[in-house]
C-alpha cells in the first residue's frame, strides 16, 4: 500500500493526525490520547498491522515521544507512530491485548524512561532491581559510580 | 529481577493448595546463561512462567550514547555473541545507509560469507547444546568438531574467535587471510559429509523425536503477535527471512530457500535450524570461487557524522530479526539507540508456549527457542 493510501485511511479515522515523509519510512505524529484508537485501527482494519517490530521511547529532554514501529506481514507496509509524552506525567494507553509482544516491551521502556502504561497487565520493572531509583535512559540520569562521562 | 528480600517473603506467601513455585536458575543447567524463571506449577504441569531478566544487564544503549559511530559496533558483540559478526554488520549497514557509503563488491562478499559461517556455528552450538539438555551427550562433541574448524577460519581471518570485530563501516578491518577459501572449502567438504551424523543421531532418533515433537506449539498469528521471529517464527509457518524480504549486502544475487515448517512445535524448530545450516553451505558454495579483486574498505572520513534524522536497519541473525535503530542529531555521537534483539521477543512468547504442559517439557521448548542470555538483556 503507497503512503498516500495510508495516509487517507489514517486521516479518515483521526483527522488530526500529521505525516513526515522524510524519512526511510511515513511517519504518522499523533496526541497520545487517540493511541488506542489508531492502533486498534492498524491491526484490525485494511492495513492489517499485526507485526509491531519495535517500542521504543526518546527523551528529547523538554519532552519524551513514543515509537511504534509496525509492519503488516500480508502487505509488507511499514509505518512509525508516534506520540509525544509530558515527562513529568508520562501516560499512555497499553497496547498489550493488541500485539503480544507489546508486554515486555513496554515493562522495558517503563523502566528505563518511566512511562507509565495505562490498563496493561503486569507493570513491573523487568530488568532492573526492583528497588532501583531513577530512569536510566533519561538523558538528567546520573549515576557518578557506575557512570563514566568521555 | 528479582530482589533476595522478594525471594524470602515469596516462600512465606504461597499459592492455593497444590501449587508450587520454583526457582529455575539463575545458575541453572541448562538455561545456558543467566535466565532466572519463577515457573508456577500444579502437580507437574506448569500453570506459569515468570521470565526474571537483567542478571547481565549492561546497558549497551545507554552505553553507546558516549560513544563514536566507530566505537559502537564493537559493543553490539556482546550482546549476541553467537551471531557478533552479524551484529557488527547490522551496526555498519545502518552507517553506511545513513552516510551513503560505498561499499566495494569484495567487501560484501566477504561479509556474507562470515555471516553465513557464523549462522552455521551458532547453529551447531545449539544444536549440541539442546541435545544435551534433553539427556543425549554425543552429539555435542560431534558438532563441536565442525564448529572448531570455523571458529579456526575466524581466528585466522579475524583475529578472535568469538567476537569478532571485523567488519568497519564502509567494509572490512582488514583483508582476508591468504589460506581463506582453501579452508572455507575443507569445510564444507566436511561437513557435507558429517551432516548425515546430525540426522543419524539426533533427527531419527526416537526418544528424541517423542520428546519434541507436539511439544511447545505456537501457532502463526501467536508468533506475529509476539513478534517472533527467525526459526522460532518459520517453523510456525510465518515468512520472515530478512535476507529474501529485504536483502542486503549480496544476499539477492545468490539462490537459497527460505526454510519454512508449519507445525511449529519444537521438533519444526529443529528442523527449520538443521535445513538452515544447509542452506548456509549452499549460499557461501555461490560466493567463495568469486570473491571480486579489489579494495576490502570504501573511502571513509576519520570522524563519522550521520546527517540528522532516525534510521533503522534490520539483519537476520542466528535467532531472528536483529533491528538497529538510531536517533541522530548530527554529531559524531548517537542521541539515542535502540536494539531490537530477537531473542528478547522470542522470549515473551514462553509463557505462552509451554503454560499446560509438564515441567520436563520445558527443557526442549526452551532448548528451541536458542536463547543467548546477552542478546536478551543487552
Amino acid at each position: 500500500m503507497s503512503n498516500e493510501e495510508i495516509k487517507e485511511i489514517i486521516s479518515s479515522t483521526l483527522p488530526s493526525a500529521t505525516y513526515d515523509e522524510t524519512g526511510e519510512w511515513l511517519n504518522i505524529a499523533i496526541d497520545s490520547k487517540d493511541w488506542k484508537k489508531i492502533a486498534t485501527e492498524c491491526r484490525n482494519g485494511v492495513l492489517k498491522m499485526d507485526f509491531l517490530f519495535c517500542l521504543t521511547c526518546i527523551d528529547w529532554k523538554s519532552h519524551l515521544t513514543m515509537l511504534y514501529h509496525l509492519t503488516s506481514t500480508k502487505l509488507r507496509h511499514n509505518i512509525v507512530v508516534k506520540a509525544n509524552l509530558d515527562p513529568a506525567i508520562a501516560e499512555i494507553e497499553s497496547v498489550c491485548a493488541i500485539w503480544r509482544t507489546a508486554e515486555f516491551h513496554e515493562r522495558e521502556v517503563f523502566e528505563m524512561f518511566g512511562v507509565n502504561f495505562l490498563n496493561h497487565p503486569d507493570l513491573r520493572k523487568l530488568i532492573l532491581e526492583d528497588d532501583f531509583k531513577g530512569f536510566p535512559l533519561r538523558k538528567d540520569f546520573e549515576d557518578p559510580i557506575n557512570m563514566i562521562k568521555l | 529481577m528479582y530482589n533476595q528480600t522478594e525471594i524470602i517473603k515469596d516462600t512465606t506467601n504461597l499459592g492455593p493448595e497444590g501449587e508450587l513455585i520454583i526457582n529455575m536458575g539463575p545458575q541453572h543447567p541448562a538455561t545456558h546463561g543467566v535466565l532466572h524463571l519463577v515457573v508456577t506449577l500444579n502437580g507437574e504441569t506448569i500453570k506459569k512462567i515468570e521470565p526474571h531478566l537483567g542478571y547481565i544487564h549492561r546497558s549497551i544503549e545507554k552505553m553507546c550514547e558516549s560513544l563514536t559511530y566507530r566505537q559502537f559496533i564493537y559493543v553490539t558483540s556482546r550482546m549476541d555473541y553467537l551471531s557478533s559478526h552479524i551484529n557488527n554488520l547490522g551496526c555498519a549497514l545502518l552507517i553506511e545507509k545513513g552516510m551513503q557509503i560505498e561499499v566495494p563488491e569484495r567487501a560484501k562478499y566477504i561479509r556474507v560469507i562470515l555471516s553465513e559461517l557464523t549462522r552455521i556455528a551458532s547453529h551447531e552450538l545449539w544444536l549440541g547444546a539442546m541435545a544435551m539438555d534433553l539427556g543425549a551427550f554425543t552429539p555435542f562433541f560431534y558438532t563441536f568438531r565442525e564448529r572448531e574448524m570455523i571458529t579456526e577460519i575466524m581466528e585466522e581471518t579475524c583475529g578472535a574467535r568469538l567476537t569478532m570485530n571485523y567488519i568497519v563501516p564502509g567494509g572490512l578491518m582488514y583483508d582476508i587471510h591468504p589460506d581463506f577459501q582453501k579452508k572455507v572449502k575443507a569445510f564444507i567438504k566436511q561437513f557435507k559429509e558429517k551432516v548425515t551424523e546430525f540426522e543419524d543421531l539426533v533427527t531419527n532418533n526416537i526418544i528424541f523425536q517423542s520428546r519434541t515433537k507436539g511439544i511447545g506449539i505456537l501457532t502463526a498469528e501467536d508468533a506475529i503477535s509476539f513478534g517472533c521471529t527467525g526459526p522460532v517464527a518459520r517453523a510456525s509457518g510465518v515468512s520472515c527471512d530478512i535476507r529474501k524480504l529485504y536483502p542486503y549486502d549480496v544476499y539477492d544475487k545468490v539462490e537459497f530457500d527460505e526454510v519454512i515448517e508449519t507445525a511449529g512445535d519444537s521438533f519444526a524448530r529443529y528442523i527449520v535450524r538443521v535445513k538452515e545450516m544447509n542452506q548456509s553451505i549452499r549460499i557461501i558454495e555461490q560466493l567463495i570461487d568469486c570473491i571480486p579483486e579489489g579494495d576490502f574498505v570504501g573511502k571513509t572520513k576519520n570522524v563519522l557524522k550521520l546527517p540528522k534524522g532516525e534510521f533503522y536497519t534490520r539483519v537476520e541473525t542466528a535467532r531472528g530479526e536483529l533491528g538497529v535503530f538510531v536517533v541522530s542529531e548530527g554529531g559524531a555521537n548517537p542521541y539515542r539507540i535502540k536494539f531490537r534483539s530477537p531473542g528478547f521477543s522470542n522470549l515473551s512468547a514462553l509463557n505462552h508456549m509451554a503454560a499446560g504442559s509438564k515441567i520436563g517439557d520445558l527443557m526442549a521448548t526452551m532448548g528451541t527457542l536458542d536463547l543467548v542470555i546477552p542478546d536478551i538483556d543487552r
